[in-house]
């Protein structure tokens, strides 16, 4: 049985409320990062009031959320956090969201590197048929990494977001089992 | 599109707590069909802690772990027992289980019926890939029913029962999806 | 033959003992970063927990042991410094019937191979069948996971069922296998 937990420069690892209360109170104070990442406008918690909502989102994960932080196999940093919500079990569909909040890690093979463990969790571990994921096209960036994890481009809601006087896309990307399979071969 | 929750004997049906309590508490009283039905020892329930644990499971509300449903006969609509299905979601398995209540409906195919539904319902509707249940090796009726439904006998876990002095053993069945689709493209033949 | 003086507890490279909050956390936490023990010991998905995740789950654990009355968790740690090696239980006991159900895992991969398994099982039986006067045991694993087929087979187990594609892993289903084991035959293996 293989280690499907670890990637080539990252590792899905636990939560730990204090630590990760600790980064997502740091991380929010990005805009940019939490413009990249979330629909709503952002806010600016405390890193106590953090980690409350940690403990609780993380003590009622269900067999429903597959919610993990990322840290590097290089010296165990943490880069940020990724989950995979299975929102239809009869289609077997789970969303993905990724989130890197540390900037140091952008644009460096991190988020296409820990998008293909998620993905090898998802269909070798969850047994899912397809995942599916939203990403605005005000990302380019991740758009490109997502292409490369072998995500299709599906669709768009048109004008979905309003930032800054302008409307923008939001764009739904997926990939089946057996697409992912073809790309990966023997699951490695 | 066909309707999944009626057979040509039985309809799968959702109950109101009261209902299925009033039938419940006296289903529990024949030790039989419990010592047929349960390996915990039988006891006794009031109908209030019946209903009250109902009442509870519908408050929780639906959960996709779990399927249960209560079995009326369609000539008369009489309340005959209950069925359900318990979902591994990871491994698409159900587990199935059946219980019909109502002495005078043994026998003639009601449960078989009833099972015939479910496995449906497990296999169309929920893409479930593999069906389990367990079952005592003196409970010869439901044994003969099952095979008829398809499951295979995979297995006895040995004299893991003991009741009225004596050992007996838990027999394990499954079918899986494509053993499922095979006998209904036979059937429909 | 009425044996009290030999330790239920004590092996020869390992012991039974109780659980260490100060130190057994840390190290179950690195356990479950391994996927490929957790795989191997369990068939839901592997989930990295945290030290405190595991400190909680000890709690809980210790409550349900008081509450239900039907558990007996043992931590498997090494004689010679005490240090936590891996777990076992017996579970799920039905008193009326006399079964449980056993699982044991050795945590991690460099501890494994080294015949400590085969000692906790020894341990583990002796303790299902002369202190518990259990009528059966139950184990139940994955049919690719060869070491603890071979181990159960050792110990005289027989494979009783065998449920088909029951689980699916990397992209292939496989088949669940119960092995049974009754008080009798380990008593005739004591004996012979």
């Amino acid at each position: 049985m293989k280690d499907i937990l670890k990637g080539e420069l990252v590792r899905l690892s636990a939560l730990d409320a204090d630590e990760l209360g600790k980064a997502f109170a740091r991380w929010s104070r990005d805009s940019e990062y939490r413009r990249l990442l979330d629909a709503s406008a952002p806010r600016l918690n405390s890193q106590k009031a953090v980690q409350k909502w940690l403990e609780k989102e993380i003590e009622e994960q269900s067999v429903q959320q597959h919610w993990f932080s990322i840290r590097t196999l290089a010296d165990d940093k943490l880069l940020g956090d990724i989950d995979l919500f299975v929102y239809n079990w009869i289609g077997r569909d789970a969303f993905v969201g990724l989130g890197i909040g540390e900037r140091e890690f952008w644009g460096r093979g991190y988020g296409t590197d820990v998008m293909h463990v998620i993905l090898r969790y998802g269909f070798t571990e969850v047994n899912l048929y397809r995942v599916t994921l939203n990403v605005f096209e005000y990302n380019p960036r991740a758009i490109r990494s997502y292409e490369k994890a072998g995500f299709r481009h599906e669709g768009r809601m048109r004008q979905f977001l309003n930032k800054e006087g302008r409307r923008w896309d939001m764009l739904f990307m997926g990939i089946l089992r057996e697409e992912w399979m073809e790309q990966n071969g023997n699951f490695s | 599109m066909k309707d999944l929750f009626r057979g040509k004997l039985v309809r799968l049906t959702a109950e109101e707590p009261e209902t299925q309590a009033k039938s419940e508490v006296r289903w529990q009283r024949d030790s039989e069909f419990r010592r047929l039905a349960d390996s915990d020892p039988t006891d006794v329930s009031s109908e209030k802690k019946i209903k009250e644990w109902l009442e509870k499971r519908n408050e929780e509300g639906f959960k996709p772990e779990r399927y249960p449903f209560a079995i009326r006969a369609l000539d008369g609509d009489k309340l005959i027992g209950f069925t359900g299905l318990w979902v591994d979601l990871i491994h698409s398995e159900g587990w199935v289980g059946i219980g019909i209540g109502e002495r005078e409906f043994w026998g003639k195919g009601y449960g078989t019926d009833a099972m015939r539904l479910i496995l449906q319902y497990a296999f169309a509707e929920l893409n479930l890939k593999r069906v389990s249940l367990a079952l005592h090796s003196y409970n010869e009726r439901a044994l003969k029913s099952y095979e008829q439904a398809g499951f295979t006998l995979e297995g006895r876990t040995r004299g893991d029962q003991r009741r009225e002095g004596k050992r007996t053993d838990t027999l394990w069945m499954g079918i899986l999806h494509d053993e499922w689709l095979q006998r209904q493209n036979g059937a429909s033949k | 033959m009425f044996d009290i003086q030999t330790q239920l507890f004590e092996g020869d490279e390992i012991r039974f003992g109780p659980i260490d909050y100060e130190k057994d956390p840390e190290v179950e936490s690195k356990w479950t970063h391994d996927a490929e023990f957790m795989r191997l010991y369990d068939i839901a998905p592997a989930r990295p927990m945290s030290a405190a995740m595991v400190k909680k789950q000890y709690e809980k654990l210790e409550k349900q042991v008081e509450e239900d009355k039907n558990l007996y968790p043992f931590a498997i740690r090494a004689r010679e410094d005490d240090r936590l090696i891996g777990k076992a239980v017996i579970q799920w006991i039905e008193w009326t019937n006399g079964n449980g159900f056993i699982r044991l895992g050795i945590g991690a991969v460099e501890d494994r191979r080294k015949g400590y398994g085969t000692q906790a099982l020894r341990m583990l039986l002796r303790f299902a069948f002369a202190e518990l006067n259990l009528y059966r045991v139950t184990a139940n694993v994955p049919e690719y996971n060869e070491a603890a087929i071979a181990l159960l087979k050792k110990a005289g187990f027989t494979e009783e069922v065998r449920r088909r594609k029951a689980l699916e892993r990397d992209g292939q289903r496989w088949d669940m296998l119960g092995f049974g084991l009754l008080n009798d035959e380990w008593q005739n293996q004591a004996e012979a």
